[in-house]
This record gives structure tokens, C-alpha cells and sequence, in this order.
């Protein structure tokens, strides 16, 4: 294997890890934990719910 | 809500004092830049040997990236990684020392470009000492970073903190690698680079300086800020993962843009425009993302200037992400590259996308952390907001007409095959545009005059309420 054969590996390895991070990210059982990481920082804010946002 | 909820005591003043200098290093950067528009308009104005274009131009960059730029990175990573963490700053005293380490960077770097010592790398001019100080306060900002991560009490890392997390990781990786450098004095050194090679290096360096340092880092301020401004939760936090890894992969591969038809191999020149408009897609989906958090709240635009800042701030961003890989086309650059155009794109991104989301993100951050509802006054954030506005357009649309003018007349021919125009007759022609800019880059430098009056009115505000505090109340349940 050549250098330039290794790069063609990278590249196959490069894509295979995008498609597998999209996949991941919109696949149905982990659509509730992302839903509540977007609301925690609105929902579960100690200081908003302390001082009702003053702070 | 009043229902006493235990929160840990949040380190604010590393925040508030790096807040404060962004503003204050905004003017002056910001000056300085006017300063020389003017020159290109008047070019004995304030000249010396010490103040002439050539000497002030670095010191520009330098002030709006580094100073104003990465004061404001500074503050909202801090404050943001403690708010989503829900832990205090991890090495405070490191975090105060890098405060202090950033900002004697900074006067160094004011000293030393009027003199002329400079590397001569774009926006990487300071010389050899100062490039160890400024790694070395880099590195601490990564251990208070990461360190405050480390001691997170949520189970997840909020993707604010990734897009931060990216951008310091990265800047440390450039900034080494782009200052390897052989001193042969105090005040001068040689890089290890040479030719080609040493293009390909700098402009790896440059390129990724814009995508991390002013476009992740910044993207980390538009996922915290953006929700909270508007009262809703980032409208697709799967697309924000994509958004991440599709951005930060695809960032790496296209400086080569820069080197179009130079003595840098072709096919890496091929690599650089492909990656570039490859690059469209990661943008547009953040920039999407952000937009879309409004949906169900666009009536909030008509009473929050801030909130303002923030959604212009994308649409800037959406435009510039938009040209930028249409100018590293080849063909456009045959064109644009060397015209004023590039200025005009690069002060889209700079003033319209960078400078606004850091303002509208200090704007909800500075009255936090001085512990009072909200700024002085509304009014005057809304007179910002459209002096903001205003001085973009006029800038761009300014650097538009001059580029593409000067791209014309440059490589127009006449029948014999001599050049129509010499370089004088475009600059001649280039003067009502460079008018344009000076009165554009005045009123974005006024609107940031009259940020810094509302600053202080509102530390006034906080002063007479004795709400200032080193670190964010506990809350009395504790107590």
C-alpha cells in the first residue's frame, strides 16, 4: 500500500464516520435526549430559577 | 420564578473584566481601521513613519481579531461553559491570568507593529516573544476550559461548548505550527517555512484562523445566546451536531483558496476551491438553525434590539458563507482576487457576522454580570443596532462596486492587446468608493462609542444598586 492508497482509505474512513455522526444524531431513540440538551439551557437553569433571570 | 434553587457560585469577574475590555478594544481597533480608510482616501492623514498605512493596517487586524474578537470569545466561553456546566471556573487565578497575559499581548502588539517589527505573516505579524506569551495564555485558557468540562454536574456538554472547545483546541494547533520560527534577535526572527510551502502554511493558518477563531467560536456565542435571547430552545439540535463535525472537517481542507493561480500546485489548488464551496452547506445549516429558532417568536424583533443584533448577525453570516465559495471559484477569483471585493467580503463577515453577534451576546451578558435586569437603555442599543447596520452596508456595498470595478478595468484589453487602463486610472476610479467606506466604518465605530456609554451607565446602574459581586450569588436557601 502506497501512500496515495493510504489517503484513499482515509477518505472512504472520513465519509463512513459523517454518514455514522448523521445517522446517529437523527435516529429516532435519541431524539428525546437531544430535545431536552436544547431545552436544558432555557429549563434547567439553576440561576433562572433562582433569581428569575436577573442574574 | 423566586423558588430558592441551590446554583454554584459562578466566577464573573474574569467575564465582566474580559466583556468590558471587548468593548473598549472594539473602539479602538475599530478606530484605527477608519484611520486608514481615511488614508486610502487622504494619504497624508496622520502619516509618519510610525503611522503610515503599511505600519497601521497589522495593528488593525490585529485590535478587531485578537483584541476585540477574542476578548469577547474570552468572556462568553467563560460565561457560557459555567451557565451550561452548571459548575464555576476551574483555575480561576489561571483565568485571571489569562486575562491579564491577553491583554499585555495586545499592548504589545500595539507597541510593536507602529515600529515595524512584524513576522510579516497576515494576522500572525507579532514577533517571536510575543508568540510564546500568546501561546502560553493559550494553553491556560484550554486547561480553564476544558478543566470547568471536566468538572461539569450535567451529563451532557451543551453544543455551545463544543464549537468553543473546537475553536480553542485549534487556534493552539495554528498558531504553533504557523509560528515556528528561528530569532536572530530580540526583535526578529525567519520561519522555518520557505516558498510554497510556507505560502500553503500561512494561509492553512489564515483560513482556519477565520473558520475557528471567528467562525466557531462565534457559532459557539450564536447556540447559547440566540436561545436564550429569543426564550426558545435551538430549533434542530440534531442538525447542530451535523452542523459541528460537518463544519470543523470540512474548515481544514480550504485555505488553499487563497493561492489561486500562484506557484502552489495546482491540484491543492483544486482541493481548496472544492472543499470551499463543499464548506456552503455546513454554513447554511447552522446559519438555518439559528434563524429558525425564531420561528413562533419573530414578534420579539419588534421590541428587542438585541435580539436583532443576533438574527442580523445570521443573516450576514448566511450572505458571507454564500460568496466566500463563490469567490474561491477559480474563475470568480480571476476576477476578484487583489480587487477590493475581497475586502468588501471579508468586512460582511467581520462587521456584519462577527462584530454584531459578539455585541448583541454582551448586550445580554454585561447586565447579568453585574447583576441587574438589563442595560441602561433599550433606546440606545436600538440607535447601535442601526448605525450598526447602516455603516455594514455602506461598507460592503462600497468594496462591491470598487472590486468588481477594479477587476473589470484591470483585465480589460484593447484590440492590440495592450491594457485599456494602467493601475492609476482603476485607483481614480476607486476613490468616491473609498469616500463610502470611511463615512460606513464611522458610523459602525460611532455605534460602538455609544455601546461604551451605555456600558457605563448601566456599571452605574449596578454600582448604585451594589450589585456587583465577584462571583454570582448563592442562593439563600443554602444559606
Amino acid at each position: 500500500m502506497t501512500y496515495y492508497d493510504w489517503l484513499g482509505v482515509l477518505s472512504v474512513v472520513m465519509l463512513t464516520m459523517f454518514i455514522a455522526i448523521g445517522w446517529w444524531a437523527y435516529s429516532p431513540k435519541n431524539k428525546t435526549r437531544f430535545d431536552d440538551a436544547a431545552n436544558s439551557i432555557l429549563e434547567n437553569d439553576p440561576v433562572d430559577k433562582a433569581h428569575g433571570d436577573k442574574h | 420564578m423566586s423558588a430558592a434553587v441551590a446554583h454554584p457560585a459562578y466566577d464573573y469577574r474574569t467575564v465582566r473584566h474580559f466583556a468590558m475590555m471587548a468593548v473598549v478594544w472594539g473602539i479602538f481597533g475599530m478606530a484605527v481601521g477608519v484611520l486608514i480608510a481615511a488614508q486610502l482616501v487622504w494619504p497624508d492623514l496622520l502619516a509618519s513613519e510610525w503611522t503610515h498605512f503599511g505600519r497601521l493596517r497589522p495593528l488593525h487586524t490585529n485590535a478587531v481579531i485578537f483584541a476585540f474578537g477574542g476578548c469577547a470569545l474570552f468572556a462568553t466561553s467563560y460565561y457560557v461553559v459555567q451557565r451550561t456546566c452548571h459548575t464555576t471556573l476551574a483555575f480561576q487565578n489561571l483565568a485571571r491570568f489569562t486575562f491579564w497575559g491577553w491583554n499585555l499581548v495586545i499592548v504589545l502588539a500595539a507597541i510593536t507593529l507602529p515600529l515595524g517589527f512584524t513576522t510579516t505573516h497576515e494576522y500572525a505579524e507579532l514577533e517571536w516573544p510575543i508568540d510564546i506569551l500568546i501561546a502560553v495564555v493559550w494553553i491556560s485558557y484550554a486547561i480553564v476550559f476544558f478543566g470547568t468540562i471536566a468538572q461539569r454536574n450535567t451529563s451532557h456538554i451543551y453544543v455551545a461548548n463544543w464549537f468553543f472547545g473546537a475553536f480553542i483546541l485549534v487556534i493552539a494547533i495554528l498558531h504553533i505550527v504557523n509560528s515556528v520560527q528561528f530569532p536572530v534577535s530580540f526583535t526578529k526572527s525567519y520561519y522555518v517555512w520557505s516558498g510554497a510551502m510556507d505560502a500553503m502554511i500561512q494561509w492553512w493558518y489564515a483560513h482556519n484562523a477565520v473558520g475557528f477563531f471567528l467562525t466557531a467560536g462565534f457559532l459557539g456565542m450564536m447556540y447559547y445566546f440566540v436561545p436564550k435571547q429569543a426564550g426558545r430552545p435551538v430549533y434542530s439540535y440534531r442538525l447542530s451536531i451535523v452542523h459541528f463535525w460537518a463544519l470543523i472537517a470540512t474548515y481544514m481542507w480550504a485555505g488553499a483558496h487563497h493561492l489561486h493561480y500562484s506557484a502552489l500546485p495546482d491540484w491543492a489548488q483544486s482541493v481548496g476551491m472544492v472543499m470551499s464551496i463543499v464548506l456552503l452547506a455546513p454554513s447554511w445549516g447552522g446559519m438555518i438553525n439559528g434563524v429558525m429558532t425564531l420561528s413562533g417568536a419573530w414578534h420579539k424583533l419588534r421590541t428587542d434590539p438585541i435580539l436583532r443584533f443576533l438574527v442580523v448577525s445570521l443573516s450576514f453570516y448566511g450572505m458571507s458563507t454564500f460568496e466566500g465559495p463563490m469567490m474561491s471559484i477559480k474563475t470568480v477569483n480571476a476576477l476578484s482576487h487583489n480587487t477590493d471585493w475581497t475586502i468588501g467580503h471579508v468586512h460582511s463577515g467581520a462587521l456584519g457576522w462577527v462584530a454584531m453577534v459578539a455585541i448583541g451576546s454582551l448586550y445580554h451578558l454585561i447586565p447579568k454580570v453585574l447583576g441587574i435586569a438589563q442595560m441602561h437603555s433599550t433606546r440606545l442599543i436600538n440607535l447601535h443596532f442601526w448605525l450598526a447596520t447602516i455603516g455594514t452596508v455602506l461598507y460592503i456595498a462600497a468594496m462591491w462596486v470598487n472590486g468588481i470595478m477594479q477587476g473589470l478595468m484591470w483585465r480589460a484589453v484593447n484590440s492590440d492587446g495592450t491594457l485599456t487602463y494602467s493601475f492609476v486610472d482603476s485607483l481614480e476610479a476607486s476613490y468616491p468608493g473609498y469616500i463610502v467606506r470611511v463615512i460606513g466604518g464611522a458610523f459602525f465605530l460611532l455605534g460602538m462609542c455609544i455601546m461604551l456609554y451605555n456600558v457605563y451607565l448601566t456599571t452605574n446602574d449596578a454600582k448604585q444598586q451594589d450589585t456587583i459581586r465577584d462571583t454570582s450569588e448563592p442562593e439563600p436557601a443554602l444559606a
